[in-house]
């Protein structure tokens, strides 16, 4: 079949990077390192050794001591790992979590957080959520009364939002959970690698990691336990990362990220400033050239590469679909694409109504764009939304659905 | 690039929808629906031409507030009912238009092909305005999974192709996988439909 090279725009930084050449190399690199991290001899000890080189990394990075950051096989893994420390009820276990069983967390986590806490609730847990603000910020008058409950043990509150790049106010969140004798986690996934993070400046209990959105493998993620805080395995069987997650070791995922992680230390504070001026010139492009958007997230505390807009009188499947048709990579929070019928949790949590929410689209912009994406971007997507709004039962040129009707 | 979301005839209607209801064109509708609701993600609007002699339907147009299958379905929907006697397009299920389009991504025929039931609304219109609301089938089919949008009706049609119980009927329809709230009254009518017609 004849294919036409079209010029092709990867938008979808926040569900996934490609690997940066580096990773890359560093990974073909060490594909004949084959040794059980575990085992004693020189095979063993070859592959430990890049493991905890890159342990060492990732931990300088994020302000940690190695012993305090273990791998796991994804953020989801690490999530899941930190909530379900809470109704362990092992006599021998080192969590001793038993009489404070309660979960607070936010309606705009990521998937792996929801679910995993209502799987918590099913087993014993009372879980609460938090209500966020129109720009995705937590409520902190709301915050501060629930931590007043009895027996909150753990509050999980994700550091940057994956679909409007909402970036909370950790440290402040982290002091007042310790001031009501919970511990703290953040799934700052979306965040490591992409601003500035330091766990002990935040002072975090725990902290969620993912290689794959920072230009590392997909299948590695690293949780930060912060010393002397109680902790108890999900996966359990085995002594590997210090018994707190039983399994081989990925090695060469490891590696990659350890890479990875590298490369964030020395590109991030540059590229962050270039993404943002492309993410500031796509916005003002894209108000110039569409009528009726909306941009949803807040304004100034918001990841550099993230942009969620609302389009009036569109479904954003269709839209996704006729950019990508285009060439061009960006995700939707309607319900089309996501397989069950409701639109975005977290752009309904912001008070979106759901026609805005099925209208949305998510810009994620990562190392490889540049001003010319941008200007190709902004050329298609206006001529889609023209397309579609033309065929829209909820738009008439100047009259946005929700309001004429 | 490789394997679309969707076979290539659902990727030429979305790309290229055919009989796409202009706000510049002056269409003279003999009638006109409108079903789904922009809050479901879906809304879709049929207007038809007929030819009173031989109550045949002459043009056609339509418009969508609908994710890239609601395009294509409707699309080739449109293509399907010109000179196609009203008695006839009253009768297209879903399943044809599906049929007609090669295939869909089964989790999106029940909520997504909408153009048969807009055009219906539509023919109801014509004989409204045409003083024939008795031809209007009150019997409207009722819907059992508000989610999926599944009908008794195709409840029934599972049964007769096949299906006994409500995992077999969920495979056939789709119902029920989402909020899940119409389990009881779809295992009733399951029991009944499978009553009706094998015992």
């Amino acid at each position: 079949m004849a294919v036409t090279m079209k010029r092709r725009v990867y938008l979808d930084h926040n569900a996934t990077t490609p690997l940066h050449p580096a990773v890359q190399k560093a990974i073909t690199d060490s594909l004949g390192i084959f040794g059980n991290p575990s085992s004693f001899h020189a095979y063993g000890r070859e592959a430990r050794a890049k493991v905890e080189e890159a342990r060492t990394e990732i931990a300088d990075f994020i302000g940690a001591t190695p012993d305090e950051v273990f791998f796991v096989g994804s953020g989801s893994e690490a999530n899941n790992t930190v909530l379900s420390i809470l109704p362990c009820d092992k006599q021998s276990c080192a969590c001793k979590m038993k009489t404070a069983q309660r979960i607070l967390t936010t309606r705009i986590e990521h998937p792996c957080i929801l679910e995993s806490a209502k799987c918590m609730k099913r087993r014993g847990s009372d879980v609460v959520f938090l209500d966020v603000d129109a720009t995705g910020k937590v409520r902190m008058d709301q915050y501060e009364e629930l931590l007043g409950q009895e027996g909150i043990g753990l509050v999980s509150i994700m550091m940057a939002n994956n679909e409007i790049g909402t970036i909370q106010d950790i440290r402040t969140l982290a002091r007042m959970a310790h001031e009501h004798g919970a511990l703290f986690h953040t799934d700052a996934v979306q965040a490591v690698g992409k601003i500035p993070v330091d766990v002990r400046s935040l002072n975090v209990d725990f902290l969620t990691i993912s290689a794959h959105k920072i230009y590392g493998p997909k299948g590695v993620g690293a949780l930060y336990v912060k010393k002397s805080i109680p902790f108890c395995p999900l996966i359990v069987g085995g002594h590997q990362e210090r018994g707190r997650r039983a399994g081989t070791e990925n090695t060469l995922g490891i590696i990659g990220f350890g890479r990875a992680v590298e490369m964030r230390r020395i590109e991030m504070a540059d590229e962050e400033t270039r993404l943002l001026t492309l993410k500031n010139a796509l916005r003002d492009h894209l108000a110039r050239e569409i009528p009726n958007l909306r941009f949803n997230g807040h304004p100034a505390h918001c990841l550099p590469g993230t942009l969620n807009i609302s389009i009036d009188g569109v479904e954003g499947e269709a839209v996704l679909l006729y950019l990508d048709l285009e060439g061009i990579a960006v995700s939707t929070g309607s319900a089309c694409a996501s397989g069950s019928l409701n639109p975005s949790h977290v752009l309904l949590a912001t008070g979106l109504v759901a026609e805005q929410a099925h209208g949305s689209i998510r810009i994620s912009l990562g190392r490889d764009n540049t001003h010319e994406d941008i200007t190709y971007t902004v050329k298609t997507l206006k001529e889609v939304v023209r397309r579609v709004r033309q065929m829209s039962t909820a738009y008439t040129s100047g009259n946005p659905s929700h309001e004429v009707r | 690039m490789n394997d679309w979301v969707y076979t290539e005839k659902v990727k030429d209607h979305f790309m290229r929808p055919r009989n796409v209801l202009s706000d510049d064109e002056d269409f003279q509708d003999d009638g006109r629906g409108m079903v789904g609701n922009v809050k479901c993600g879906d809304q879709m609007l049929f207007a038809i031409k007929v030819d009173p002699s031989t109550d045949t339907i002459t043009d056609c147009r339509w418009k969508t507030y609908g994710c890239a299958s609601a395009i294509a379905s409707t699309s080739v929907l449109s293509e399907m009912v010109k000179g196609m006697p009203i008695a006839k397009a009253y009768k297209i299920s879903p399943k044809e238009i599906t049929q007609e389009l090669g295939s869909l991504p089964e989790h999106k025929i029940h909520c997504s092909v909408l153009g048969d039931k807009a055009l219906r609304a539509a023919i109801d219109d014509y004989y409204q305005r045409t003083g024939r609301s008795d031809k209007i089938i009150k019997d409207e089919a009722k819907i059992i999974c508000q989610c999926m949008n599944v009908t008794d009706h195709e409840i029934e049609e599972a049964v007769l192709e096949g299906a006994r119980t409500y995992l077999e009927l969920q495979e056939h329809t789709k119902l029920g996988t989402v909020c899940g709230q119409c389990q009881g009254e779809a295992t009733r009518l399951l029991e009944q439909y499978i009553q009706k017609h094998f015992s």
